[in-house]
């Protein structure tokens, strides 16, 4: 669009990239960032941030939206809407549908879904196996070059070891990205928390973080043997980061991802039996918490998600074991992302590192970063606003938050997305 | 009053001297019950539903006699055949139950937490008459009672829970009010069959059956959960009662005087040698079934005070009578 030059003035920009945080403006040409600096602003028209925090947007991997077979969970209209209350500018859906986001056909659906209805940029993952039953491999091809970005059973695992290798093998000859949420599927089946005295004092089933550990270790070992692109998402143990670890150090290039109610709940949160807290897999111990804080602050875990999954309140008003699992997140990610800047555990740049530039890495996006050239996708936040959440103004059409009542600090104040403006007061 | 209660979902809830009063009460439904003229009127005009989603005779036989004696217009519903065959969710069943004005709810559930929930929906006073494997706790409150009157007191007591830990809402609740009430606790059992972190409740672990019985001054067995089991657990029944079974010899390693309790029903040959449950000078067994209805009918009875305390205040706050 070729709409007149827009400079952003009196902002502190935050640049993941240059790992920097200070005052400045950005200049917006053609819906790229043209330019940032310091001092007296170019000319033409310019909004006034007020001196508030100015980030690219965050780039948030596994969202689900429940297109098609579940729209009354949610829609790309509702999670789009959400995403921008959120700051979220690209949003990376999951494959788990129904049916599975599986063919080139139900991706085309998807793809002209999201194009018509969401204000956000929007990529879509596809599954790894048809109907992601962990028998046959998708057409990896087709996909990719329909524009899937990353191949993922999300939290199936694929439990045949002949039929994960061929797929990674297969994938690996495409450069494709493959996704998976490791875990042991026979010792975590059936489990509700994690195990512990808090699960035995609730009489609830349990898997014990071992499980994701052996998950992971197994994972590791295929993607040694085949080569493939691999990234471990949705890890929650401390016991699993040493694999991690040691997988790094040997250079085996994966990558890995933690759930934001990871870094932010424990499994005491679940108290008398609160559904909105059940999540796959379960909320681990508070040693667990600090230990997935800590890999991030270091750098062994790149990226932290909403992993946004609806759910409505007939799904969640069960006994706990029978609930569905998974809590929405596109509009508290970042107030929750927040609280680990406000107890001091991370930087604001390291922080937008996680939301933004790593996952835009992994998927081969442009965005993600402050620099010139890179699409104005762009949140703009004021991080000390507290609030009370209410989950009931929250846009997503299902309202299963964890933090309904909780008390955050940080609000975005606008979204901007190729240079314009999608949440927000107008001029703000 | 030290009962403040509005429902009984477990031990968790109580404080001790809330038990005590409980128990207090019990023992005077105790008289009640071996008088002749069996009657009270604490629950005259009170209906009380009992809701049992999982099979059992025993227990609510146990809550049927004790609100008939309270005088309580008693109703029992045998869920497993109702109306959740036809899809309708728990809520739902709540919902349709709570429009008919019940007073009492005795709920047993499949799922741990289902009464919590429940009792969330409801104006109605809530017994948990066991949830998964989470609690139970008026057989808790039994046990109390019976230890209380076998052995004088209900502190400083050893006691040993031998058996199916991990699947048993008896041993939590038990667990939870032994340790209130300041016991020395002691699990006895296959490390298959203990929870995790079971060490963190402030118990002592043993493998070794012989070893964790010394000294013992009661001895509470639990029924192998072969319901709820889902895989292997322990090899065969065989091994297990040479191990863990309670036989005269492992009884040795007690206290003289220890008592022997189950909490019903047995599995002869498994948990427990029939000639110890049947032997009157060790085995409580047929007191506890006893203590069962009386603690009960003070568990309703302090629970229906509540109630119609919390319902005379509501009255006055809207200033009309109810």
């Amino acid at each position: 669009m070729s709409e007149q030059p827009l400079t952003l003035t009196n902002a502190i920009l935050i640049d993941p990239e240059a790992g920097t945080e200070g005052p400045g403006w950005l200049r917006i040409e053609n819906g790229m960032i043209a330019g940032t600096g310091t001092g007296a602003p170019p000319e033409g028209r310019t909004i006034d941030c007020g001196g508030k925090y100015l980030a690219p947007g965050i780039v948030d991997i596994g969202v689900k939206v429940c297109e098609p077979g579940e729209r009354h969970k949610e829609s790309y209209r509702t999670a789009g809407l959400a995403a921008a209350a959120g700051g979220v500018t690209t949003m990376i859906t999951r494959p788990d549908t129904l049916p599975a986001i599986d063919s080139p056909e139900v991706l085309e659906f998807v793809t002209r879904r999201a194009r018509e209805a969401a204000p956000v940029n929007i990529r879509h993952m596809a599954a790894l196996t048809k109907g992601r039953e962990g028998r046959e491999m998708v057409e990896i091809g087709f996909l990719a070059d329909a524009g899937a970005v990353a191949f993922t059973d999300c939290d199936r695992v694929v439990a045949d070891t002949k039929v994960f290798s061929r797929c990674l093998t297969y994938a690996r000859a495409l450069g494709a990205l493959v996704i998976a949420h490791p875990q042991e599927p026979i010792l975590s089946r059936g489990a509700a928390a994690t195990s512990g005295k808090f699960a035995s004092l609730r009489g609830l089933s349990a898997v014990p973080p071992m499980a994701e550990r052996l998950g992971l270790e197994r994972d590791l070992a295929i993607v040694e043997m085949t080569g493939a692109r691999y990234h471990a998402d949705n890890l929650s143990t401390a016991v699993a980061l040493p694999a991690l670890r040691r997988a790094r150090e040997a250079g085996l290039g994966v990558t890995a991802g933690v759930n934001i109610h990871h870094l932010t709940l424990n499994e005491l949160d679940i108290g008398d039996y609160r559904t909105f807290f059940k999540l796959k897999p379960p909320l681990r111990s508070e040693e667990d918490r600090m230990a997935m804080i800590e890999a991030v602050r270091e750098g062994l875990i790149d990226v932290i998600s909403s992993m946004h999954t609806p759910q409505d309140e007939e799904s969640k008003r069960l006994p706990f074991e029978e609930a569905a699992s998974g809590a929405v997140g596109l509009e508290t990610l970042l107030p929750a992302a927040l609280r680990l800047w406000h107890g001091g555990h991370i930087s604001l740049p390291a922080l937008f590192c996680a939301l933004a530039l790593n996952p835009a890495r992994l998927m081969g996006l442009p965005s993600g970063r402050l620099s010139k050239g890179a699409p104005a996708d762009l949140v703009l936040f004021d991080p000390h606003k507290p609030f009370v959440l209410d989950r009931f103004r929250l846009r997503s059409k299902s309202k299963n938050t964890p933090f309904d009542g909780a008390r955050m600090q940080g609000r975005v104040l606008a979204t901007f997305v190729g240079g314009r403006q999608i949440f927000g007061k107008e001029g703000n | 009053m030290s009962f403040d209660a509005r429902h009984l979902l477990g031990i968790e809830y109580l404080r001790p001297d809330a038990i005590r009063t409980l128990l207090d009460l019990a023992d005077r439904y105790v008289d009640l019950n071996r008088s002749p003229q069996k009657h009270s009127t604490a629950l005259a005009g009170l209906t009380q539903i009992n809701m049992f989603f999982e099979a059992s005779t025993r227990t609510q036989a146990s809550f049927e006699i004790a609100g008939k004696r309270l005088g309580a217009d008693v109703m029992n519903m045998a869920m497993q055949a109702s109306s959740l065959k036809k899809g309708e969710t728990l809520i739902d069943t709540a919902l349709t139950l709570n429009a008919m004005h019940p007073d009492l709810l005795v709920v047993r559930h499949p799922h741990s937490g289902a009464v919590n929930l429940l009792a969330e929906k409801v104006n109605c006073a809530v017994l948990n008459a066991g949830d998964g494997r989470h609690e139970h706790p008026t057989q808790a409150l039994l046990d109390a009672l019976t230890i209380r009157r076998k052995k004088g007191r209900l502190h400083r007591l050893t006691v040993a829970i031998c058996g199916d830990i991990a699947h048993s809402r008896v041993a939590r609740s038990n667990i939870l009010l032994l340790g209130k009430m300041e016991n020395r606790l002691r699990l006895i059992g296959p490390p298959t069959l203990m929870p995790a972190s079971i060490e963190e409740f402030g118990v002592e672990v043993y493998d070794d059956m012989r070893e964790g019985l010394q000294g013992a001054d009661v001895v509470m067995m639990l029924r192998l959960q072969k319901e709820r089991m889902d895989g292997g657990f322990i090899p065969s029944e065989r091994e297990y009662y040479h191990r863990w079974g309670l036989d005269a010899e492992k009884l040795s390693q007690a206290k003289p005087d220890a008592i022997v309790m189950h909490p019903g029903p047995m599995n002869r040959g498994v948990e427990i040698d029939g000639t110890i449950a049947d032997d009157i000078n060790r085995s409580v067994i047929q007191e506890q079934v006893e203590m069962g209805v009386a603690v009960r009918m003070a568990a309703m009875d302090l629970l229906a005070r509540n109630l119609r305390a919390a319902r005379e205040s509501e009255g006055d706050a809207k200033g009309v009578i109810i």
